[in-house]
């Protein structure tokens, strides 16, 4: 899917961003890095008040949380230049199918509508907006990068974050089979159909590992929770972050599922 | 009289897929063969992108104009001297087939691959007859020896090896040689139109199903691959087609541009090897062809999904692309969908045929990945169905109480933005505290669905907007 027109920005947007749950409660470096290559690519950037798109209720049916929560961030973010979510999938929700749940509401659907238009997912908000060409970061080593399905096929997230990862001072990208491939993650399809959900993150994990690089990065972090817990119980010492957190050259925090030096 | 259904048991049907090691194997290779193919075939196609489109368009114009284009066809296909059986349900179809069957005293009746044929189970009913059906499609005939359902619609015995039909073919054509050499696929392929061929000239009646049924003409339409279709049609005195009422496109012209993308998206083929067309019994003069022309047209549930969230659904040209970029189906194959359709276009067009009660799980069985409607013919929201069909489910509360308990637990703080900053907070320092040393979960109470498969990594501690916050009084204070 072609990414929405991106017409020129302002000098200085005014820029929300919505972090995404995961984020907030699991990894909130995610969030500061997020932040900082905002601020870096010229953007007025604020926190406002959040908790979470909806996507779990949309996508367990409950279309009436769905909507209390989507009118909530519909309130929290429209008075911004753009909305941005270091996730495709959290991005997505609000770009593709906010519009969707306020279907035959004629005020609802007119906010939701001018929402969804300014909602990007990071990279390609900083590549396709911000028309920011180099990442100022330093990070040595290999790294193979899975491609979330959301930002993919709903947000056409795919050149973006190769485009700056490239700027990476001392990183090589080194392309895994089946990139494009879900890891099985689903949100609650994780938990609701364990074993399955297994044994395709179990092919996602082999074909990192096949791949040889040190470290896994993706753009959002419940495919990056899904295959870091697959590879530690395996016992792959693949490094898996979240892609901002390179991009931002802040990879002093330990990687997803490894203790804080000093805690063993 | 429905094949026997275990939709309901999805879950224990996964799991023992998930340890037969042929079928896992024989998954493997669909998930690189097919999606290969279908690539290749598409790139080497400028306009694919753009038939795809028009596909869709002359699905949609068909369905929102179904009486009127069903009606036609009717008038044309008695204008050409054939006969047409509607049929409302499983039941009437089966009735039509055998009371012709019953007229002309049929002993044998060979078949084509056709799916309306497994949904009204067919084959169940011949017997009970005292009627012999000869499936004549390799897949077919290899899983009728077996008793078993399709695990593809258009690859029914993709779930096997070659190691599997050779003992099925020993075990059965046991008036064969039992020391020949059954080790080459070719020579199972050779054995099979061997067998096969002594069928065709016995049959009394040839069954086939329709990819298309075109209302200008009164024509139907099949595609196949190895020419069963053709000697079952042609050979007998009778042929009977079965085919349900969401088959019909308008025009010949309008087939012909489907047909440019249904063997593309399902093999990665051009074009099938045959493209029959049929219009009513032989002709004086015309060399071959059946004595009757009978098409039964099963409606089945299928009007009753127009004009709702599910019409789209009736668009379905039945390729296989969906199942074939499936990660579920690679993980599971058919079978554990427990009945004739698997896959996505399965969990979507199942819960219409036999109801979501049985087959709730298949729509939520799915991770949203949204690769089957990234190739889809017909640009099928085969996603978007799903979680229609999860939504009726909610609302007849059909979804585990485990998972509402849940949600509702989670939407209560969601939607309180104070509270839940305040419950977050004291949350994740909890489990980061526990989780200090390892930095991992390898089991927790009320996830081990996940921790059983997975370790479950520890958050870091404090949540982003607390530490945002803070960092933000910091730097206000300096």
């Amino acid at each position: 899917m072609a990414p929405h027109s991106a017409s020129s920005p302002p000098s200085r947007p005014r820029v929300a961003l919505f972090a995404t749950c995961l984020v907030d409660l699991m990894r909130p470096s995610v969030g500061f890095a997020a932040l900082k290559l905002l601020e870096d690519a010229g953007c007025i950037v604020d926190v406002p008040n959040q908790t979470c798109c909806g996507q779990p209720a949309f996508n367990s049916g409950d279309r009436a949380s769905a909507q209390a929560l989507a009118l909530q961030m519909i309130t929290a973010f429209e008075g911004f230049d753009y909305v941005v979510a270091p996730s495709g999938s959290c991005a997505g929700q609000i770009r593709r199918h906010y519009p969707e749940l306020f279907e035959g509401d004629p005020n609802l659907i007119r906010r939701a509508e001018a929402v969804a238009a300014k909602t990007w997912e990071l990279t390609s908000f900083l590549v396709d907006v911000m028309k920011v060409e180099a990442v100022s970061a330093s990070v040595a080593g290999t790294a193979t990068y899975h491609d979330s399905c959301s930002g993919l096929r709903e947000l056409g997230v795919k050149a973006q974050p190769r485009k700056l990862l490239a700027s990476v001072e001392g990183l090589t990208l080194t392309e895994m089979n089946e990139n494009e491939v879900c890891c099985g993650f689903g949100g609650t399809f994780a938990v609701k159909y364990g074993e399955i959900s297994d044994s395709i993150v179990g092919k996602k994990a082999g074909n990192v590992t096949q791949s040889g690089a040190a470290m896994l990065l993706a753009g959002d972090l419940g495919c990056l929770m899904n295959i870091a817990g697959k590879l530690s119980r395996e016992g792959k010492a693949v490094e898996v972050r979240h892609v901002a957190e390179v991009l931002a050259g802040m990879t002093d925090e330990p990687p997803i599922g490894v203790p804080p030096q000093g805690a063993r | 009289m429905t094949s026997h259904i275990t939709s309901p048991q999805f879950k224990e049907n996964a799991s023992r897929a998930l340890v037969d090691a042929p079928l896992q194997q024989a998954m493997g290779n669909v998930r690189v063969n097919f999606i290969e193919r279908r690539r290749a075939a598409a790139e080497k196609l400028p306009e694919f992108e753009g038939l795809r489109d028009s596909a869709r368009d002359i699905k949609n114009h068909a369905l929102e104009h179904l009486d009127l284009y069903l009606e036609t066809w009717e008038q044309n296909v008695t204008k050409a001297g054939g006969h047409v059986h509607w049929a409302r349900t499983a039941e009437e179809a089966r009735e039509a087939v055998l009371a012709i069957c019953r007229r002309v005293g049929a002993k044998t009746v060979t078949k084509g691959k056709s799916m309306i044929s497994e949904e009204i189970s067919l084959n169940t009913a011949l017997e009970a007859a005292g009627i012999k059906p000869v499936e004549t499609d390799l897949g077919e005939y290899i899983i009728q020896l077996r008793g078993e359902l399709p695990s593809h619609i258009i690859a029914p015995a993709v779930h096997l090896n070659a190691t599997q039909v050779e003992s099925d073919f020993r075990r059965v054509h046991t008036h064969l040689d039992p020391k020949r050499d059954l080790s080459q696929p070719v020579q199972l392929l050779t054995e099979a139109r061997g067998v096969l061929r002594d069928r065709f000239l016995a049959a009394d009646v040839g069954i086939t199903g329709a990819n298309f049924l075109i209302a200008e003409t009164g024509t139907s339409v099949i595609v196949t691959n190895e020419g069963n279709g053709d000697l079952t049609q042609i050979l007998p005195k009778i042929h009977v087609v079965i085919a349900s009422i969401e088959k019909i496109v308008p025009t010949l012209e309008d087939a012909s541009q489907i047909l440019r993308v249904l063997a593309r998206s399902a093999t990665g083929q051009e074009m099938s090897v045959y493209t029959t067309l049929s219009t009513g019994p032989r002709r004086p003069g015309d060399p071959d062809g059946p004595e009757e022309y009978h098409v039964v047209v099963l409606d089945n549930g299928r009007s009753s999904m127009l004009g709702t969230a599910f019409q789209d659904m009736l668009r379905c040209i039945r390729c296989g692309a969906c199942m074939n970029h499936c990660p579920v189906y690679h993980a599971v194959g058919g079978h554990a969908y427990g009945w004739v359709y698997p896959g996505p276009m399965g969990a979507v067009l199942s819960p219409s045929l036999i109801g979501v009660d049985k087959a709730g799980h298949l729509p939520n069985a799915s991770t949203f990945c949204g690769r089957c409607e990234s190739v889809c013919p017909v640009r099928i929201p085969l996603p978007k169905m799903m979680r229609s069909w999860r939504e009726r489910e909610f609302e007849r509360h059909l979804s585990p109480a485990t998972v509402r308990g849940g949600l509702a637990f989670w939407s209560f703080f969601a939607r309180r933005p104070g509270l839940y900053r305040l419950a977050t907070r004291l949350g994740m320092g909890a489990l980061a505290w526990f989780g200090r040393d390892k930095g991992k979960f390898a089991s927790l109470p009320f996830a081990s669905g996940w921790t059983k498969y997975r370790d479950f990594p520890a958050p870091q501690g404090g949540t982003f907007q607390q530490r945002y916050r803070d960092t933000r009084k910091q730097g206000a204070r300096r």
